[in-house]
């Protein structure tokens, strides 16, 4: 649906990333057409903010499911989705079906699987993946082992200037492990690996991303070292970025204590210590995307044993209040809290979104970011319970979302 | 109780201490179900010190009771236990089957093999129909640790963990601990807590229930353990549970009271852990030699199934007056008669059990 009449929405706080201030928008043709001191024309509808924030909507890099009531609850306008589908997005023909599956009120935007079936042996089409609408390449929920054939990956993504997303942890560590070794899963018996698994194939990708030119995006980042690595490749150039979802900066692998498996995820929660570099490494820049990692997972992938349930954790609700935990312990500002969350992202994937700038597209979220609530996984808008932050307190609520200047939700 | 005057009449006169005997309980422990206020045995991590105190004692009078001839008493008649084995076993569950019918018991053993109740809901499914069939214990072993929790969570009745996973085997752990308390009382030392002991555990911890069961529970009891690995077979962190770790099996024997060794378990291993069994055996077996490096008369255990000549010698496993590997054994059924006893109390109306 396109947007048939301007809205003008004032009275807010205003979210650049340069800070807040008071302020409104004016959004008309689908698109921003002034930010800041805006004044309603004559036929405009008009919107009073009441002192909310208005944000960018949320662009949430690498979810494994469309899931649009979650995504439109967590304020989320535009998804880049996982390639790790049945089947997998390996082929123009799949890409070209699900670019257009979430309009007009999602916008979907796939992420090419790097090899074909993702089995991370042979390259699959990617240039006519990336005429059928792939935003991004991503090596999916596994690595690839090969480095001949992730060199290929990213020196093939290099010249198509697509952006590499990848899963970042050295699989012959990881093999079976479902946590992280160390105290809790020694004393859970559970199969683990060391935290160095990550930062092994994070060295790995970021030297063949220095050797390639390749724009690489680490998915998500968790431990200490692969931070530092992070941080040094920056410092040195390389084209590289890094995200994470909230759990690994609101748990770690104390949560497993009670076999939880909706504690289960990939990689594994990690130590405190590795927890606590995030929110540091968050802090001083070196993480630029927080994602939700939305993976809706069902009783029949979660009522098991913990080694046997699947990995994943419905995120889309909780990704803004809990991103929103940062700004109130002061670890980041407000402005860029949606930079990690809309502007980063909207970059890495090539889109003119995630910002309040005019000429956008008019995406945009009211947030009243004091808002208490509980999660509550018996009240999820998400096809699936699976929340790790389920009876949390939390605050932050998206009250209003538009995708192209018009309301969803 | 009917149970109980069975218990002494089979006894032929002997003073039975059953659990609801007062003189047992009074002053040591608090009364009734506070001296074990736990509906079902998941883990030793989840026992405080006199709660394992009173499994201990409460095993006693079924030591001397399996010692008779006539070993048969009423205590649980009429009750349902099933033993649900996903894993395959044969010495645990021959221990908690006669376990179950020295008390009196209709034991019933579901043997699933592993591969039909791995996947999806089945095993949650398998917990609601066992159920379903109204037993008054189960007791479980499954290959996934905290499976046992799991099904805990779905059913009605106690359930005991016949070792889950790389978690945990409970009952293993106490039995060990009973074993241990006999060989140092008939050698006329004070057994009631383990404190000055050190005892070391060698051979594949990281894969290994019994080795967490029985560490926590030494340690529990005061002891101090030593675990003795090769690296890739040694968990992280063991420091953080307050055992001392060794990939040295000369240096962990060093003055050790007790040396417990384990199997290495193959079933679980992905990959290979060790070059090959016979330089295990030269790295990490025990043999009368090395024996010589623990503390004089120092005592050797092993939970079975053994593999001689691999991890223990045999004529180590067969010293008289050091192996209590056999009385091991022994105890297992009397620690699960008493776990047995206690988890039913509740449901057989057992005065400050309900």
């Amino acid at each position: 649906m396109k947007q048939q009449q301007p809205l003008t929405i004032t009275n807010g706080l205003v979210v650049t990333p340069q800070g807040v201030r008071a302020g409104g928008v004016r959004l008309a043709n689908g698109l921003i057409d002034a930010v800041g001191d805006v004044s309603a024309q004559s036929g405009d509808t008009t919107l009073d903010a009441k002192g909310q924030l208005i944000a960018p909507g949320l662009v949430d890099l690498g979810v494994f499911a469309v899931d649009k009531p979650a995504f439109h609850f967590g304020g989320i306008t535009r998804a880049a989705l996982m390639p790790d589908q049945s089947p997998p997005l390996d082929l123009p023909s799949r890409v070209n079906y699900i670019a257009k599956s979430g309009k007009p009120d999602l916008w979907v935007h796939p992420l090419a699987a790097a090899t074909k079936t993702l089995a991370g042996s042979e390259l699959a089409e990617i240039g006519l993946m990336k005429e059928a609408g792939a935003r991004g390449i991503a090596t999916g929920r596994g690595w690839v082992a090969d480095s001949g054939v992730m060199l290929r990956i990213m020196q093939y993504a290099a010249m198509l200037d697509l952006v590499v997303v990848t899963h970042a942890e050295d699989g012959g560590l990881t093999g079976e492990a479902v946590a992280t070794a160390g105290e809790m899963a020694t004393r859970l018996g559970l199969p683990s690996a060391p935290a160095e698994a990550e930062a092994l194939a994070v060295a790995r990708d970021i030297a063949l991303a220095e050797m390639s030119g390749a724009r690489l995006h680490i998915r998500q980042v968790t431990t200490a070292g692969s931070i530092r690595l992070v941080r040094d490749a920056k410092a040195r150039g390389v084209n590289v970025t890094a995200g994470v979802t909230p759990a690994h900066f609101m748990l770690s692998d104390l949560a497993t204590a009670e076999f939880t498996t909706f504690m289960r995820l990939s990689p594994p929660l990690r130590s405190e210590s590795d927890r606590q570099a995030v929110i540091a490494a968050m802090g001083e820049g070196v993480i630029d995307v927080i994602s939700s990692g939305h993976d809706p997972r069902g009783p029949e992938d979660k009522r098991l044993p913990f080694a046997d349930a699947e990995p994943g954790m419905a995120g889309a609700e909780t990704l803004l209040a809990m991103t929103l935990t940062l700004v109130r312990d002061q670890v980041i500002e407000m402005g860029r809290a949606f930079e990690l969350l809309a502007g980063n992202p909207a970059k890495l994937l090539g889109l003119e979104a995630g910002a309040l700038a005019e000429g956008s597209e008019a995406d945009i979220a009211l947030v009243d970011p004091e808002k208490p609530w509980v999660v509550d996984r018996r009240k999820m808008a998400a096809t699936a319970d699976n929340t790790p932050f389920d009876g949390q307190p939390t605050q932050g609520r998206v009250t209003a979302l538009f995708k192209g200047g018009v309301g969803v939700g | 109780m009917k149970g109980l005057s069975d218990a002494h009449s089979s006894s032929n006169g002997m003073a039975l201490m059953t659990s609801t005997d007062p003189a047992s309980t009074s002053g040591r422990y608090p009364a009734g179900s506070l001296a074990f206020p736990h509906r079902d045995l998941l883990g030793i991590s989840q026992l405080e010190r006199h709660e394992i105190l009173y499994l201990l004692d409460q095993a006693e009078p079924w030591i001397e009771l399996n010692r008779q001839s006539s070993k048969h008493v009423d205590l649980l008649s009429g009750l349902t236990i099933i033993n649900a084995f996903f894993e395959n076993s044969t010495r645990t569950l021959l221990s908690f089957e006669i376990a179950g019918k020295r008390l009196g018991a209709d034991v019933v053993n579901m043997h699933a093999a592993q591969s039909s109740v791995k996947k999806g809901e089945t095993l949650i499914d398998t917990a609601i129909t066992l159920n379903a069939m109204r037993p008054d214990a189960i007791v479980i072993r499954h290959g996934s640790s905290g499976a046992t929790k799991l099904i805990a969570e779905k059913v009605d009745c106690p359930v005991l963990n016949a070792g889950d996973g790389s978690h945990e085997h409970p009952t293993q752990g106490l039995l060990d601990s009973l074993a241990l308390r006999h060989a140092l009382r008939q050698r006329g030392e004070a057994a009631d807590d383990f404190t000055g002991l050190t005892v070391t555990i060698c051979g594949d911890i990281l894969h290994s229930r019994v080795a967490r069961s029985t560490l926590l529970c030494l340690q529990a009891l005061g002891a101090s353990v030593r675990l003795c690995a090769p690296p890739a077979l040694m968990p992280a962190d063991v420091e953080a549970i307050g055992a001392e770790p060794f990939y040295n099996f000369d240096a962990a024997l060093k003055g050790a009271d007790v040396v417990m060794m384990l199997r290495l378990q193959t079933e679980r291993m992905e990959g290979q852990f060790i070059p090959s069994p016979r330089e295990y055996h030269h790295l990490y077996g025990l043999t009368k030699d090395r024996l010589e490096r623990a503390a004089p008369e120092a005592l050797v255990m092993h939970p079975g199934p053994m593999n001689r000549g691999v991890e223990i010698d045999s004529d180590v496993a067969d010293l008289l007056d050091r192996s209590i590997i056999t009385r091991q054994v022994e105890m297992g059924v009397a620690i699960r008669m008493a776990c047995l006893d206690i988890l039913t109390r509740n449901a057989r109306g057992v005065e400050g059990w309900s």
